[in-house]
């Protein structure tokens, strides 16, 4: 019951991403969970960021992998989110790995500093291996 | 026409009720001596008949006076009845009736006083029953003309464009009759005849008009038969007098087809015997026919009724509570349910009863979900569900039916409507139909209460943001720390949404100056709390000559404890030592520094480490902040900033980005920090071709001498 709920809630919160002009979507590929980001990430569209995360690691999932290849800007409520977690994951043992960001979305991490906090990766294989620990 | 003539009442407002009342009067008082004239002449004619005098009044002349008095009783009534906007049917009724009365009452007093003069000679008089014959007469018209003008009221009730052309046929053809009856003309059986039966067609096409009863309520119906009844009664009553009075009459009178007045010839009043008559009889019977069906009228009527409140709601009532019990209210009273409770589900569940237990309610709704009735006072429930059947098996319940209603919100259900009846199978189909139209105006209802409810929110939001802005802005020091070595500048604008864009400056002591620029993520409210948070620190840790990573890891440290999850706070601090030429500065996650070597004549952004406050939440932060130092010469440029800056957009949304801001400032490097500022502001206003920034823009230049 509480798992159709949120399935509903997701599905809501994804039409409601188009008109912010992100979309993210989910997906589940030899164990690991994979997490689209399109568009841009600002404050309001940070909270269905946050939400999706949150559900993959709700569910248990212990290898996520996040494609940023199509963001095209994030926001520092953004980067907050991706901040939020790297305790959790890191207490839970949950690999999160980004990947794939363009070059102005990179410097926006590596400003902050989060690209010492997160696991990033250029591309999905290069990702692909550090979430499998290889 | 009409509204224009009201239009003037309420102009001439006194005025006009003041004049309309004087003119009452006045007929009234007409009216009094034209009968009174009658009487006089009449009897005059009588007299000098009966004793064969010669009389100089003309025979034709009471006719004529008659006629007069007719006319102006017809006015009289007109002003009196037809223009009084406050009379209910029933009060029309009632005023026929008490005319009724008192012309009867009148009557049978003389009749009374012929009775007691027993065998006097006064009742064989021919001018005394002449006098009691006028009397009467008097009497008759005027209960006639009241009644008639009352039943144009009813009749022209709801009225149409024919409607009112055969009315006006009607009353002028009765006026015309009045001339014709003037003059007297030698009676030809034909022209009488026809006007008569001419008169009693348009009166039958005229009764016919009887919409007013549908709008009398059970209670108003009985009234009325009962007032129907009696002014039969007394209509009745009054022509046998009248016609026993004129029989008496033309007996004593030797001419008395033309000594004397005698109503049997006069075709108007004849008409409206027969109209007043026909009129009340179809009323009566049309409202004794009614009488079964009133019920199913009012609880329509009921219904309208019933709905408005609900529409109208959400204009008077202040909760969604009042809502909800208007609902269960009106629902309840519609059907004629013996119980019945509103359950609301969601954030604030809630329950309200009619006339059942709480316990009694989950009994019921346990029992149907035990007996495996799907959708019903679930949220699945999309339809309304009759299932009194499924209740038949409940035991200790005295409820036979229940009718199940979903309440929708913007699509969401938010609460189940159940009703409920002592006999089986007691909900019909329009109860149905009418009871769910009333749980979707209900939905609508706190829809828009919960929209208002929004927007009031948005209000109270705005409110707290222009504080939040106000505390933001005295945040911001009000004078830089000034020094021989250096020239410093700042700006800061924040666009609607309150940012967290904070700088600073302290002396330690004359040659040591400590420099903060710092960003709050997240807007509002509490960036501007964190905002004020941040000063707290600075102003405490920077009192003594520290060193800027120690200041960021004490600053990190007390941070962790307030900021909330996902907040953090991007700074750069500097302690800038005027002895030495030496610059000391942590940067903890925000925009690299541009600096301008004006020796070399470069300008580069300053390649370090450092991530933001609030990131780490564990000791372990000091390993992931440095500090660095620089040396400074005369000349030299230091542009601090926010991302606001960097990010600024233009029209195609590209952002201003680290390279313009490089480009713009290498263009002014041997100008004043001011004028840096006032460059650097310029062009980023005009990059984003617009007066509203999106964001904060914050800079802090220092130029060194």
């Amino acid at each position: 019951m509480g798992d159709e709920a949120n399935e509903q809630r997701v599905n809501i919160n994804f039409y409601k991403t188009l008109k912010t002009m992100v979309s993210i979507k989910r997906l589940q590929e030899d164990g690991i969970d994979f997490i689209m980001v399109v568009g841009e990430i600002d404050a309001s569209s940070s909270i269905e960021l946050d939400l999706t995360i949150a559900k993959s690691v709700g569910e248990g999932h212990f290898k996520i992998l996040i494609d940023c290849s199509a963001l095209e800007y994030i926001s520092s409520a953004g980067l907050g989110v991706f901040m939020s977690y790297i305790e959790e994951c890191k207490d839970r043992d949950i690999k999160m790995v980004l990947f794939g960001m363009n070059e102005k979305v990179a410097n926006t991490f590596s400003i902050l500093g989060l690209n010492e906090l997160l696991e990033i990766a250029k591309d999905k294989v290069e990702a692909k291996q550090m979430v499998n620990g290889i | 026409m009409q509204s224009q003539s009201y239009h003037r009442l309420a102009f001439f407002g006194l005025n006009s009720s003041m004049r309309s009342k004087a003119i009452i009067r006045l007929l009234f008082a007409v009216s009094a001596i034209t009968w009174l004239s009658l009487a006089l002449t009449d009897i005059s004619i009588v007299l000098s008949s009966v004793s064969n005098i010669k009389t100089d009044i003309p025979v034709w002349l009471p006719g004529i006076i008659l006629n007069l008095f007719i006319v102006t009783l017809f006015y009289y009534y007109k002003l009196k009845i037809e223009r009084d906007e406050v009379l209910s049917f029933v009060d029309l009724l009632w005023k026929v009736f008490a005319t009724g009365l008192v012309a009867t009452v009148i009557s049978l007093v003389l009749r009374l006083v012929e009775n007691l003069l027993g065998n006097t000679s006064l009742p064989r008089n021919a001018a005394y029953q002449d006098f009691v014959y006028l009397i009467n007469l008097g009497l008759m018209v005027s209960f006639l003309i009241m009644t008639f003008t009352v039943w144009k009221r009813l009749i022209l009730y709801q009225k149409s464009k024919w409607l009112l052309r055969i009315w006006a046929v009607f009353e002028v053809g009765l006026l015309l009759s009045l001339i014709y009856n003037s003059l007297k003309l030698p009676l030809v059986d034909g022209v009488f005849w026809t006007l008569f039966i001419a008169f009693i067609i348009l009166g039958l096409i005229l009764s016919g008009n009887l919409k007013w009863v549908a709008y009398l309520n059970f209670k108003q119906k009985w009234t009325s038969l009962l007032l129907l009844l009696l002014t039969i009664f007394y209509l009745l009553y009054i022509v046998w007098t009248n016609s026993s009075s004129v029989q008496m009459v033309s007996e004593l009178i030797p001419n008395a087809s033309k000594d004397f007045t005698d109503y049997r010839i006069h075709v108007f009043i004849l008409s409206l015997i027969v109209f007043v008559g026909i009129y009340s009889v179809f009323s009566f019977l049309v409202i004794l026919f009614n009488l079964p069906t009133t019920s199913v009228f009012e609880q329509k009527l009921e219904e309208v009724v019933n709905f408005q409140r609900i529409s109208q709601s959400i204009q008077t009532e202040q909760s969604e509570e009042s809502v909800y019990n208007i609902l269960l209210e009106t629902s309840v009273s519609t059907v004629f349910a013996d119980a019945g409770w509103l359950e609301i589900t969601g954030d604030n569940p809630n329950i309200f009863a009619y006339r059942i237990s709480d316990k009694e309610a989950h009994d019921i709704v346990h029992h149907l979900n035990a007996n495996h009735v799907k959708g019903i006072l679930d949220q699945g429930s999309d339809k309304t569900k009759n299932l009194s059947k499924h209740l038949a098996s409940l035991k200790g319940s005295r409820y036979r039916s229940i009718l199940a209603f979903p309440i929708y919100v913007k699509g969401v259900n938010i609460g189940t409507l159940a009703l409920l009846k002592e006999l089986p199978d007691s909900f019909t189909k329009e109860m149905t139909k009418i009871v769910s139209t009333f749980a979707n105006q209900a939905g609508i209802s706190i829809e828009n209460f919960r929209l208002m409810e929004e927007a009031l929110q948005n209000e109270r939001y705005k409110e707290e943001l222009k504080i939040a802005k106000t505390v933001q802005k005295s945040l911001l020091p009000q004078l830089l720390e000034k020094d021989n070595d250096f020239d410093i500048t700042a700006f800061s604008e924040s666009a609607d949404a309150v940012g967290g864009d904070y700088y600073d400056t302290l002396r330690i002591n004359d040659h040591l100056v400590s420099i903060i620029i710092a960003d709050v993520s997240g807007k509002g409210t509490t960036a501007a709390f964190h905002m004020s948070q941040m000063k707290g620190i600075f102003h405490s840790l920077a009192q003594q000559d520290i060193d800027p990573s120690e200041f960021m890891k004490q600053a990190n440290q007390a941070l962790v404890y307030c900021l909330e999850r996902g907040s953090f706070i991007s700074a750069t601090f500097f302690v800038i030592n005027t002895q030495t030429k030496k610059v000391k500065y942590a940067r903890a996650g925000h925009c690299p520094v541009l600096y301008y070597h004006a020796e070399k004549k470069s300008i580069d952004y300053f390649k370090d480490k450092g991530i933001a406050l609030g990131m780490v939440r564990n000791k372990g932060y000091s390993n992931f902040i440095q500090t660095n130092e620089f040396e400074y010469r005369r000349g030299d440029v230091m542009v601090l900033y926010t991302d606001g800056i960097t990010e600024a957009k233009d029209k195609k949304n590209e952002e201003f980005g680290y390279e313009k801001l490089l480009e713009v400032i290498r263009e002014v490097t041997e100008a004043s920090p001011k004028e840096m500022q006032d460059h650097l502001i310029k062009r980023l206003y005009e990059f984003s071709e617009t007066e509203n920034i999106n964001d904060d823009y914050t800079t802090m230049i220092v130029k060194f001498k």
